[in-house]
């Protein structure tokens, strides 16, 4: 079995203040984590803001240095002090995928010149194959070359442009894509078609995902793992519907107390005075 | 009771004037927490600010009324001319981020006292306002904090208090918990419906999150493209949604323990500056036909207090592969 992913022992502390008057915020607390499969998967990072999510990413997608310890993806060691692979083979194995679509893009640049580059640069690709691999790409997200070709951010909607950016993360063939927060900007009513894809590109496509989000009934709906952060500390990890079903750990059960479901009332509502004939 | 007769807000731009509520008609009974959906831009903020009376260029409410149903301090009707003057005291705001609305640079136990017309007994009032942070199980040193200087969550609760110490008839939430976690959320809601149902007054609070309304609210607003698409019962609404649009809405959530496939809905609404004709939801739904592209359908009452505008009010949407995926 490959082994997707695998932390030892990371820590990140970051200092803040002057040399004598530092503070220090351990943003990632000995996170151990493993996840072997024969078959690509989804693993979700749930836990509430400033609980590490987007350090660990980071860490992963080598946007930061760990205090200690070491991240494996796909049997390639990406963080610690072990040999690492290059930059460009390290970028077309992990592409990252990021909260704010209309910031990945710039106003001013038709959004598939970044397609392109990432197609010619990363992928390593000629000029005629990377425009097929680019329109190959945004086929997979369900969208036309043709559509999307010289235009500028502010003619897509939100939801569009991300998957665009998934667009762009799947050019190099990568087996990580590292999705941080990848719909909380995005409507409710539109959010589905992106969480219905990833599930669709780890299917028929063979892709995994680390999935980041504060949204656990995204995560229980398409994640295969599912790793609940809180404090920096990984306080639960494990198959993702062992995990909602079975809850073991105290802030586990608190985070799944707390969703607003459509099923069940936290409490008997009162009767609206007016509301009563 | 409050009613909207027909209000239209609009604003007035470099390319010409939107309508981003287009003739809103409802009346909202005393004593209940009516929720308001809708996709971002579909014009809940703008109905809201129009409910305050903070209508300020480039936005103006160019046709139709609002009739409040209470009194002022001096026991004249108030009216979208007087409105301002009851601001804090018989209605009030909640926004999503209270850092915004609250003064930086004085702390909170100010912000209660410098409101319009508090006793001039400062101490008596400081007074009060501790017995009352302290009644609603808040921290009372929270008062001599200033803003930036408390959390998220408990600023939010901070506003609830200050929104509410005067009992106002009505309060109006715009995305109150959207920033925060949801055990923070769940907290400040449960807060909420507690003190609604103390004061029995009116609370409309506006979320994207179907479940934040199943939980807190006693009847529903589904707005679609700045108007209103259905309107009934929190109850009537959830177990049996009329528009083909609040069906998608409830339908595209995935729920824990569940394992039915789940669908987004394609497509955007559409411009407010294009040209309006037909039903606005008929480029994305399911049911469209002709008629639906062609006259618009207006908002009707179906069943006793449940309204939808919609050609095909009820009827059943296509199936859409429902099926299990596991
Ligand atoms: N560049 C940074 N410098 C200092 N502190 C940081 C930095 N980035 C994140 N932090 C802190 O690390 C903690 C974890 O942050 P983050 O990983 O962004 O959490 P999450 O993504 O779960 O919200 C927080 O306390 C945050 O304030
Ligand atoms: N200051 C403004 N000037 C021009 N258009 C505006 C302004 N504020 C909002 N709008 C437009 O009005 C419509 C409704 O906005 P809003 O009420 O904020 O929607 P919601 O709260 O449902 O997301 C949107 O199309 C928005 O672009
Ligand atoms: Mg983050
Ligand atoms: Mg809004």
């Amino acid at each position: 079995m490959a082994v997707i992913l695998k932390t030892v022992g990371l820590n990140k502390v970051y200092r803040l203040g002057s040399f004598f008057r530092a503070k220090r915020i351990q943003a990632l607390d000995n996170v151990n984590i493993t996840v072997e499969s024969d078959r690509p998967v989804i693993i979700a990072v749930v836990g509430e803001s400033g609980s590490g999510k987007t350090t660990l990413a980071k860490t992963l997608l080598r946007l930061e240095v760990p205090t200690s310890g070491s991240a494996v993806v796909y049997d390639k060691e990406v963080a610690g002090a072990g040999s690492r692979p290059s930059r460009r083979e390290f970028l077309k194995s992990i592409q990252p995928i990021f909260q704010n679509p209309f910031e990945a893009f710039s106003r001013y640049r038709n959004v598939d010149a970044y397609l392109h580059e990432t197609a010619i640069r990363v992928a390593g690709l000629s000029a005629p194959d990377a425009r097929d691999a680019v329109a190959h790409a945004l086929s997979s997200v369900g969208l036309e070359y043709n559509d999307v070709v010289g235009k500028y951010t502010n003619q897509f909607s939100g939801g569009e442009l991300q998957r665009i950016s998934v667009a762009r993360a799947l050019i190099p063939e990568p087996s990580l894509i590292v999705a941080d927060e990848p719909v909380s900007m995005i409507d409710a009513s539109r959010r589905m078609i992106i969480i219905n894809l990833f599930r669709k590109l780890r299917d028929e496509e063979g892709r995994s995902f680390l999935y980041i989000t504060h949204d656990l009934a995204t995560a229980y709906y398409i994640s295969d793992f599912i790793a609940v952060m809180k404090k920096g500390q990984v306080v639960e990890f494990g198959k993702a519907q062992a995990v909602m079903s079975d809850p073991q750990h105290e802030y586990t059960r608190l985070l799944l107390n707390s969703i607003p479901t459509t099923r069940q009332r936290w409490r008997p509502r009162n009767v609206a005075p007016a509301t009563l004939n | 009771m409050i009613e909207l007769n027909d209000i239209v807000v609009s604003y007035r731009t470099e390319r010409g004037s939107i309508n981003a509520v287009d003739g809103v008609n409802l009346e909202i009974p005393d004593g209940c927490i009516v929720g308001i959906a809708g996709e971002s831009g579909c014009g809940k903020s703008t109905l809201m600010r129009a409910i305050y009376g903070d209508i300020l260029s480039p936005m103006s409410l160019s046709s139709g009324t609002i009739e409040y149903g209470f009194n002022d301090r001096n026991g004249e009707p108030v009216t979208s001319e007087n409105v301002r003057n009851e601001w804090f005291r018989t209605l009030s705001y909640i926004p999503q981020s209270s850092m915004n609305s609250m003064n930086p640079v004085i702390r909170i136990r100010e912000q209660f006292i410098d409101f319009p017309g508090t006793d001039p007994n400062k101490k008596r009032v400081l007074e009060q306002v501790r017995e009352y942070i302290g009644k609603l199980g808040l921290p009372v040193e929270a008062l001599d904090s200033f803003p930036h200087q408390l959390s998220g969550g408990m600023r939010q609760r901070m506003m609830i208090a200050l929104a509410t110490f005067f009992q106002p008839n009505l309060i109006i939430a715009d995305e109150p918990t959207t920033a925060l976690d949801v055990v923070v959320q769940k907290e400040i809601l449960l807060l909420l419906m507690e003190l609604q149902e103390q004061m029995g007054n009116t609370i409309l609070i506006v979320s994207h999150d179907m479940g934040v309304h199943y939980q807190v609210t006693h009847k529903m607003l589904i707005m679609y493209a700045a108007k209103a698409a259905e309107y009934g019962d929190s109850d009537s609404v959830f177990d049996e949604p009329l528009h083909p649009y609040t069906k998608m809405l409830i339908g595209s959530l995935p729920t824990i323990g569940e394992d039915r496939a789940r669908h987004g809905i394609p497509g955007s609404p559409p411009s407010l500056w294009g040209d309006l004709q037909g039903c606005r939801f008929a480029e994305r739904c399911p049911l469209a036909t002709g008629l639906c592209r062609s006259q618009e359908p207006p908002l009707v009452e179906h069943k006793p207090g449940h309204f939808a505008a919609c050609h095909f009010a009820g009827a059943d949407l296509p199936d859409t592969g429902g099926a299990g995926w596991q």
